[in-house]
């Protein structure tokens, strides 16, 4: 029973990190990609750590794996914002196909000085 | 889980292909942060493998560490200081 939710969480992570990594090949700019890239694998990094806590049960290595789900879950969103904000003010452009840059927009009144 | 294995090599070099290629400099900082989630989830198939906690220390570590790269880079590109 355990086993078979390992193996369900194990595919469904795979397939999350293979979607992921074709859209980080595919995709036309930095923002899509990371867009696709960040959602993808991380979803798909803490499926397969989830499927790890299934196998093994709860020992040592089902909750060191239950605390690298919480920081994937804390580090990943960060450092993609992180990213995306630096990637932003070091002035890359969008993709011509882009329909909106709110972000642009936003900074126009309040520019900090630093 | 051999499989597993497989497909996940088959992500890692997607992102090393983009590592390489990438026009921009953001962009390989990216392929670099999922490389690292990438070896986590690694790690994790490989302590399934073998039942030994080693492995998983070894993903903990690493989800940590690239973690505090992928900032690092990021303030960098930004152009500012890291107390700013």
């Amino acid at each position: 029973m355990s086993e078979a939710a390992g193996w369900v969480f194990i595919i469904i992570g795979i397939t999350f990190d293979l979607v992921g990594c074709i859209g980080l090949v595919r995709l036309p700019d930095i923002y899509n990609r990371l867009q696709a890239a960040t959602k993808c694998v991380t979803l798909g990094t803490c499926m397969i750590l989830l499927s790890v806590f299934f196998f093994v049960g709860l020992n040592s290595v089902g909750v060191k794996a239950l605390l690298c789900i919480w920081f994937v879950l804390i580090t990943s969103p960060t450092s993609a914002h992180a990213i995306a904000r630096a990637a932003h003010r070091s002035g890359i452009r969008l993709w011509v196909g882009s329909v909106m840059d709110k972000y642009a927009d936003d900074k126009e009144g309040t520019e900090d000085t630093a | 889980m051999t499989v597993i294995l497989v497909l996940l090599l088959l992500c890692i070099f997607c992102c090393l292909y983009r590592v390489g290629k990438g026009p921009t400099a953001p962009d390989r900082t990216v392929a670099i942060d999922i490389l690292g989630t990438l070896v986590v989830g690694f790690c994790a198939v490989y302590s399934i493998i073998t039942k030994k906690d080693l492995y998983m220390n070894i993903a903990i570590s690493w989800a940590l560490v690239s973690f505090i790269g992928t900032l690092a880079l990021a303030k960098y590109l930004e152009g500012r200081s890291f107390d700013e």
